[in-house]
């Protein structure tokens, strides 16, 4: 009888030695006349364990984590293929692994469970049910279920993805277009590159009821450039799709046109801004537009365009084949389903928790997390990214929800958590926040292209140590100009990370008079 | 390196390749820049002109998109990219020190290259494995988790391979 054995393609996985795992089972199995059969798939994301490999028994998958290919025969001696549990790194049944058990997993259901690039697979494991829902309802109502369903913006902005694809519904001109913003540049998240990786088709199938509900035939998906992994699989997938029927002049037999065709960007952060990411696409420098115009009235080539973030386009198929009300059960208050929770920096195991709006960061960090990496306490966690504000202790208790957050001045952005111990500095972390702006800043607007040259000036000041009271005054000054004088989110939410950094460990920064009670921060 | 006006003939050639074998709307720009570093292993500035010819755009517009992005290079590349994350994850887990220890191990400072034009050494913004921090690129292979005694042992068998 052939044993499946599941060794994870997914580049976390492969940066960790996935492949070398891969060749030591094949030859080891070889040598040893066993009958296997090695399957690429996804993470499952535990990152911290990865390489994850699994072998199927009948009690299930059985875990073996952080496999090193030296590893191998030992694995094969210790009755690996039976799903013995008396090697080192013998994890158990994987389901059963109170990480992953604890989530909610209506994104990420097939991630790490199935072939990436199967489509029977896919189909096996529940999915098309979305597409195949949607090809028998109209458009509007479409829209109407995914406005239902409380499904926002993932990639940050977090607006109502139902009410943006009304108005390109709504909008009178053609063709239309659907974009997919897979430019995941911000520090601390990987969700849309897993779900790239690890299971492409629910991205295609999420862009392809897209189009069905605003009436667009094209997509594009926008991956940058540092995801090599990411390109490849969907492209695969994507090939896959057009030969049997999922995608092109006819979907599924509807006689609806789609096609799809995938985009590398080439290293600037800024094109993760929508209106960047469209100039970017159209061939220029992505540059970012005034708005309005809106996108979705005149985004790509200056026609209607959906602009949707990865997670947010695949969250849709869920949506039309379990229904809007199933979808919505799961968060709170205004933010309703399930978030792509992302753990990394120092913290002892990262990875992809998918869980209902409303967990507290407190949970995420010890209980999920179990600490740091370090061992060290944590000093504060950043969120969403670069853009996003130091959190420290005192208000780990904050629930995960869009508005919770807001109110306590920081943002949930793309969900990414950035851990760091108490060896952190502050006034470095500030500094580096404002180095990054002055590198990756379009330049269109002074606050943000001159803004950031002069933070990283008066942040060095303060470093060394020179008229810090006064060089604080400045920065707060320097803040308030960009955060309201900017263009879009880049230079105007810089001053996040500075100005919570500042609130928070104002003595780092020499500031011994303001604190988080009576400081004027607008952070 | 070059500075002079015309492209050599290898050079030229193969871009005039790649400008045939493409589409050359405005939108295929990124697309035939990337086919042109993946094959020439940079831009060559003296290209610019017959790019610009074939899209039939100013100098300025072609070498406006070149500067714009980080990842387009505009000169040979050493035979070996290694870039280290600086990103705010890959620093909370010692990014910083495994750019010194890169440097001096390299020989090289961070956009420098060594003597031999062996190594360059660069900056990279996010990889995506924070959860697995510091993260590096070798050649297009990523690398997570990476020590400087890991580092070390990723450079020797580079080196190695030659």
């Amino acid at each position: 009888m052939t044993t499946r054995i599941f060794v994870p393609r997914d580049s976390t996985a492969l940066a960790l030695g996935a492949d070398e795992v891969a060749t030591a089972i094949a030859e080891e199995a070889a040598r040893l006349q066993l009958d296997v059969q090695i399957v690429r798939n996804g993470s499952r994301g535990l990152l911290w364990l990865e390489p994850l490999v699994e072998v199927e028994t009948d009690y299930g998958r059985m875990g073996y984590g952080e496999v090193t290919a030296e590893d191998i025969p030992a694995l094969f001696d210790s009755g690996f293929l039976r799903g013995a549990v008396t090697h080192d790194k013998a994890l158990g049944v994987v389901d059963e692994i109170a990480y992953l058990k604890k989530q909610t997993r209506l994104t990420f259901t097939r991630t790490g469970i199935t072939d990436p690039v199967s489509l029977s697979d896919y189909e096996t494991h529940g999915g098309y049910a979305g597409l195949r829902a949607a090809l028998k309802l109209a458009p509007a109502a479409i829209v109407e279920m995914v406005t239902e369903s409380g499904l926002r913006g993932r990639g940050g902005a977090a607006f109502p993805t139902g009410i943006k694809w009304k108005t390109v519904l709504n909008a009178p001109a053609q063709p239309k277009y659907i974009v997919c913003n897979a430019d995941e540049g911000d520090s601390g998240t990987f969700a849309d590159r897993i779900l790239m990786e690890g299971d492409p088709f629910v991205l295609i199938e999420g862009m392809a009821i897209a189009a069905l509900a605003v009436g667009a035939n094209k997509g594009y998906i926008y991956v940058r450039s540092e995801y090599p992994h990411a390109i490849a699989t969907l492209n695969e997938a994507i090939d896959i799709a057009y030969e049997q029927g999922y995608l092109g002049s006819d979907v599924l037999g509807s006689g609806k046109q789609f096609d799809l065709v995938v985009r590398k960007g080439a290293g600037a952060y800024i094109c993760g801004e929508e209106t960047s990411l469209l100039e970017s696409l159209e061939g220029k420098r992505g540059v970012v537009r005034a708005k309005p115009p809106l996108p979705a009235l005149q985004g790509l080539f200056g026609k209607p365009t959906v602009v949707n973030n990865v997670i947010s386009l695949a969250s849709v198929p869920t949506i039309l084949a379990k229904g809007a009300s199933f979808y919505k059960d799961f968060g709170m208050g205004r933010s309703r389903g399930t978030l792509p929770i992302q753990l990394a920096g120092n913290i002892k195991h990262g990875g992809l928790i998918e869980l209902a709006f409303g967990v507290t960061l407190r949970e995420i960090l010890y209980d999920y997390g179990g600490g740091s990496a370090s061992g060290r306490p944590i000093k504060a966690a950043q969120l969403g990214g670069p853009l996003g504000a130091y959190l420290p202790e005192s208000q780990f208790d904050t629930p995960l929800d869009y508005e919770a957050l807001v109110a306590v001045g920081a943002m949930l952005g793309h969900g990414g958590i950035v851990v760091h111990d108490d060896t952190a500095d502050m006034t470095k972390l500030a500094r580096y926040a404002m180095e990054f702006c002055a590198i990756e800043s379009c330049g269109k607007c002074t606050p943000c292209r001159i803004g950031s040259t002069r933070g990283v000036e008066v942040m060095d000041k303060i470093i060394a140590g020179k008229d810090q009271r006064q060089q604080v005054m400045l920065l707060r000054d320097l803040c308030d100009v960009m955060l309201h004088g900017s263009l879009c989110a880049m230079g105007g939410m810089t001053p996040y990370p500075v100005l919570s950094a500042l609130k928070h460990f104002p003595k780092e920064f020499g500031d011994t008079l303001g604190d988080a009670s009576d400081s004027k921060s607008l952070v | 390196m070059r500075q002079d006006a015309t492209p050599s003939v290898d050079v030229s050639a193969k871009v005039e390749t790649i400008l045939a074998e493409h589409r050359t709307e405005a939108e295929d720009l990124l697309p035939v820049l990337h086919a042109i570093q993946d094959v020439v292993g940079y831009i060559p500035p003296e290209s610019v002109p017959c790019i610009a010819q074939a899209f039939n755009q100013s100098r300025a517009e072609v070498h406006g998109v070149i500067s714009f992005y980080h990842y387009f290079r505009t000169t040979p590349p050493a035979a070996h990219t290694v870039q280290i994350c600086r990103a705010e994850s890959c620093q909370s887990m010692g990014a910083d020190a495994l750019i010194e220890h890169a440097q001096r191990a390299l020989g090289c400072n961070l956009h420098g290259k060594d003597s031999e034009q062996h190594f360059a050494l660069e900056p990279v913004y996010c990889l995506g494995q924070c959860a697995a921090s510091p993260a590096i690129m070798i050649n297009e292979r990523v690398y997570a988790k990476v020590t400087p005694v890991r580092f070390d042992q990723l450079i020797a068998k580079v080196r190695g391979a030659k």
